[in-house]
């Protein structure tokens, strides 16, 4: 499958552990020949794996910041969650001007166009009675699952463009507009906290063009920011606190103003609230902010700070933050009347995990109930699968045999030593004298050789 | 090896246990995304069937839950020993509920439940019997090979 992945292995680093298999929530990671492997039409780069790898052996592809020399005008785009990194006296001014010291012409946050999206979410939300409840599409990880895991919910998710979107597109064309440049010739480059926005940059759902050129990771220039902490530029500043409030869980929602929610995050609780409203529950809520990582996008891999830190962070900046302007009366000192936040189409990508034929499937999954009866259950992981189950529908799919299970293993050799055992007590008829002794004779040709008992034990 | 014409399963449900509700319901959901069923149609599938798990965990002492997978149908067949529909009519009204105070107290017996089933299947046909037991039968035909 033609598909971009941003979470990836490191082939020296992986000891072939089974914690990474354990922990992925669409079970797309097996141990071959001792090594992780990634099957990538499941993988949705949740980055899971990434966090449960006690070798560091996952690890999300991104862009450098050499890149920079490939455009004529460059914009940073920091995420929300980027201002919970710092100490909380450290203002959005100072924070966006040490983003600008790196090498960018310019830096816009995203939470302002995570405003425009607040504002977009809350009209769809309104406007769209049925169905219910409605799926936040800000978190793409999120939006992966549903599509690979729970297929049947693509219409509960709310087809707006993501901020980070939204924001490059409107910097694209204000800059563009402003230096006389060619749109593609502005660099765009998102801060993100995360793989799966990096994969949402280099895929998009929906498969259109991305707006932004390249994606950086906050780790790899933490130190340079914070050896340029040293200006004040509040009039970088261009957010308000609704916007920055999406950095953690939460935000989305108090900045859509939608009061019926639900508030989600960390994708294992995720899955248990999708299990729910596919069964058709939930149905009385109106919106579901769901995000991926614990805490939101703080939570992502990408970022530095302790998470629950960071979330106090956010939240004394919001709280901290002076009172802007409206965001109409912002856009209009942008010369905007107003931004449209595009549809995105999610269409379902399910798994098929055994076959495309129906009769063929059913036979298959008999097989599967069949082996799961001689499985011991343990969801050990050494087969290289993360449970049983899974192990016993690769096994249905001729990708695993039964011996990969170490029980089964054990039980087979056992098997054979018992019969080897056996085996060696066999005497050929030839040489055979046990029983010779007996009241009407020994085996067939054994009789003869009298004289020469060997004493067959009883 | 013989070639299956059908995929059965059978669950047994016990009324009034809140704690495992809905997983036999899950089952059935699982059951039909494993065999690679349309999303939509699993959805329909599974809303029906923890309606109709949820009924005998709300009104019965225990049930049974059947699943059978056929090459143009999904049937799941609901039945249980417990009070029976004194009015079938009634019950198949939005909102009409004979569940009791405890039970809606805790989010469940809205009177959606038969309505819900009814939106859902392709086929609904109930048989019942005061004191003795209800026994659902929900129908969901596959899109033809075309389809």
């Amino acid at each position: 499958m033609d598909y971009f992945h941003s979470v990836r292995l490191d082939r020296e680093k992986c000891k072939g552990c089974v914690n990474c298999i354990k922990r992925c929530p669409v079970e797309a990671i097996r141990v071959r020949h001792g090594k992780a492997e990634i099957m990538e039409d499941r993988c949705i780069d949740c980055g899971e794996c990434i966090r449960a790898c006690p070798n560091h052996a996952k690890y999300a592809e991104r862009d450098t910041i050499h890149d920079l020399t490939d455009f004529a005008y460059t914009v940073a785009l920091p995420a929300p969650s980027l201002y919970g990194q710092f100490r909380d006296n450290v203002g959005p001014g100072r924070v966006l001007a040490a983003i600008r010291s790196l090498g960018f012409d310019d830096v816009w946050e995203v939470a302002f166009g995570a405003e425009i999206v607040s504002q977009a979410t809350r009209e769809y939300v309104e406007n769209n009675r049925n169905p219910r409840p409605l799926i936040s599409s800000a978190c793409p990880a999120v939006v992966r699952l549903i599509q690979v895991r729970f297929p049947s919910l693509v219409d509960h998710v709310i087809p707006l463009e993501s901020p980070m979107q939204v924001t490059a597109s409107l910097v694209r064309r204000l800059k563009a507009k402003e230096t006389g440049l060619g749109l593609r010739e502005i660099g765009i480059f998102f801060f993100s906290p995360c793989p799966a926005k990096v994969t949402a940059v280099k895929s998009p759902v929906g498969g259109l063009r991305s707006e932004v050129d390249r994606v950086l990771g906050l780790t790899d220039l933490y130190g340079d920011l914070l050896r340029n902490m040293r200006q004040e530029r509040p009039c970088l500043a261009r957010a308000d606190g609704s916007g920055i409030g999406w950095g953690s869980s939460g935000g989305e929602q108090a900045a859509s103003g939608i009061e019926n929610s639900l508030i989600v995050d960390g994708i294992h609780n995720v899955i248990s609230v999708l299990e729910e409203i596919e069964l058709g529950r939930l149905g009385d809520i109106d919106f579901i902010e769901a995000q991926a990582c614990p805490g939101g996008c703080v939570g992502g891999i990408l970022n530095v700070n302790n998470r629950f830190v960071a979330g106090v962070c956010l939240q004394h900046l919001v709280r901290d933050l002076p009172k802007s302007s409206s965001l109409a009366e912002r856009l209009r000192q942008l010369g905007l009347e107003q931004v449209e936040v595009p549809s995105i189409v999610v269409e379902p990508r399910p798994i098929v995990r055994l076959d495309r034929d129906l009769k063929k499937a059913m036979q298959k999954l008999q097989h599967v109930n069949e082996l799961m009866e001689r499985f011991p259950g343990l969801d050990c992981g050494s087969c290289g699968a993360p449970t049983c189950r899974a192990l016993a529908e690769d096994i249905a799919v001729g990708k695993a045999t039964e011996t990969d299970c170490i029980f089964k293993l054990r039980e087979r050799i056992m098997g054979l030593a018992l019969d080897t055992y056996n085996l060696a007590q066999v005497v050929p008829p030839a040489m055979d004298t046990r029983g010779i002794n007996k009241v009407g004779g020994g085996k067939k040709g054994a009789a003869d050789t009298s004289g020469t008992d060997s004493g067959a034990k009883t | 090896m013989i070639i299956a014409n059908s995929y059965d399963v059978t669950l047994s449900v016990a009324g009034h246990d809140f704690v495992t509700a809905g997983e036999a319901a899950s089952q059935i959901k699982r059951t039909l995304e494993t065999l690679n069923l349309p999303p939509k149609l699993v959805r329909r599938a599974s809303i029906c069937a923890y309606e109709a798990e949820m009924n005998i965990i709300i009104h019965a002492c225990r049930g049974q839950m059947g699943l059978r997978v056929t090459e143009d149908k999904v049937a799941i067949v609901a039945h249980d020993e417990g009070p029976g529909i004194a009015n079938l009519d009634r019950a198949m009204e939005e909102g009409y509920s004979t569940a009791s105070e405890e039970i809606r107290e805790m989010g469940f017996g809205a009177g959606m439940g038969l309505p819900n089933m009814k939106k859902c299947a392709d086929k609904l046909s109930i048989k019942t019997k005061v004191n003795e037991g209800t026994r659902v039968e929900i129908i969901i035909y596959l899109p033809t090979s075309e389809g």
